[in-house]
């Protein structure tokens, strides 16, 4: 390596700069794949962004710490994203309040079977403790799933992961089963998306109705709060 | 576009200092979009910026979960010797979770319309 290589390199690694730049570089490069390939719900822009930065990151020998130091300004915008679905809420308050009674069962019953069917598929299947609680908050949106992992004794890390491969699956196929169960309503369709598939779920349904949409951004809303309250709670009466 | 932005971070801090002076198990952000949600009741309608804001943010929600997303690196490990149950678990509980959510929810929507 010439020392001027090494220089350069010293600086991209400390600098926000490359994590950041990279991470906006490699989603455009997914929507683009995306968009040049007939939108298949397949072809996921964060998926594809993922896969791109990992294996960069991977080839290159860069530690995921060093590229998150730069990349958390966009990982920051989460929050400030979660307060501005409000918007689309408030502009379908009055669907909302319509079907409160339809909306509040169907996200118990969301909730309940998303968080067990994982915790009891994986541990039919021989997972590891710790994989089964941090599997088990993985449809809420991130920084709720992490505190609850924690509490529970998971890898918030862990969860992360399974959280972002948990709306990669349903962007991908979401589309699929809920025709596959014949549910024509969009508000029902997005409520699905946003109660198990958190933001990217939320992000998928905004791509296709606004309705949908905004149902999403309220069932993203509403399981978090449902998970954060009654998965600790359930992990006592199972666990003690 | 500035304004807005001030004011989806002032509901955010907001919604965090709650948070953690009545220990809710909720995180930050939640609370600041019930904060957002109210102040847009007591208002009556959405500003323009603040649609437009919100709009464009939301628009690219997805890509605020890339950085999260390529921490799947560090756990290749567990992932490659648990790869069975943690995909099964994972595509299983996914597509029931859409589906039971959504078929509930317009099953006794629709009952409620007949109804009425």
């Amino acid at each position: 390596m010439s020392p001027d290589f090494h220089e350069i390199w010293v600086y991209l690694s400390a600098s926000p700069l490359a994590g950041l730049t990279l991470t906006l570089v490699a989603y455009q490069a997914g929507l683009w794949v995306f968009e040049r390939f007939g939108r298949r719900p397949i072809l996921n822009p964060v998926l594809i962004a993922v896969l791109l930065i990992a294996g960069l990151l991977t080839a290159t020998g860069v530690e995921y710490r060093t590229y998150f130091d730069g990349a958390q300004f966009v990982h920051f915008l989460l929050g400030p994203a979660t307060v501005a679905l409000a918007v689309p809420l408030y502009k379908q308050f009055n669907e909302v309040r319509r079907s409160a009674p339809a909306l509040l069962v169907a996200l118990l019953a969301g909730s309940a079977a998303s968080a067990l069917s994982a915790v009891g598929i994986a541990w039919a299947l021989g997972a590891s403790q710790r994989t089964l609680l941090s599997l088990a908050p993985k449809s809420v949106t991130s920084p709720i799933a992490m505190g609850v992992s924690e509490q529970i004794g998971g890898l918030p890390s862990l969860t992360a992961v399974f959280v972002i491969l948990t709306g990669i699956i349903a962007a991908s196929l979401g589309t699929w089963v809920l025709n596959l169960v014949r549910v024509k309503d969009w508000r029902a369709r997005g409520f699905g998306m946003g109660v198990a598939a958190h933001g990217i779920g939320t992000a998928r349904a905004l791509q296709v109705n606004e309705v949908a949409g905004a149902f999403a951004g309220l069932g993203m809303g509403l399981n978090a709060l449902a998970t954060a309250i009654l998965l600790p709670v359930l992990y006592h009466l199972i666990f003690g | 576009m500035l304004g807005t932005l001030t004011i989806l971070l002032l509901c955010q801090l907001a919604g965090e200092l709650i948070t953690r002076v009545l220990h809710l198990p909720v995180p930050g952000p939640v609370i600041g979009m019930v904060l957002l949600f109210v102040g847009l009741l007591v208002k009556g309608d959405v500003p323009a910026p603040l649609q437009d804001t919100a709009g464009g943010i939301l628009r690219h929600l997805s890509l605020l979960f890339v950085p999260a997303g390529v921490g799947v690196m560090a756990h290749l490990h567990r992932l490659g010797t648990e790869a069975l149950p943690i995909a099964a678990a994972l595509f299983g509980s996914t597509l029931l979770g859409i589906a039971l959510t959504a078929w509930v929810m317009s099953a006794l929507s629709r009952n409620g319309e007949d109804r009425s």
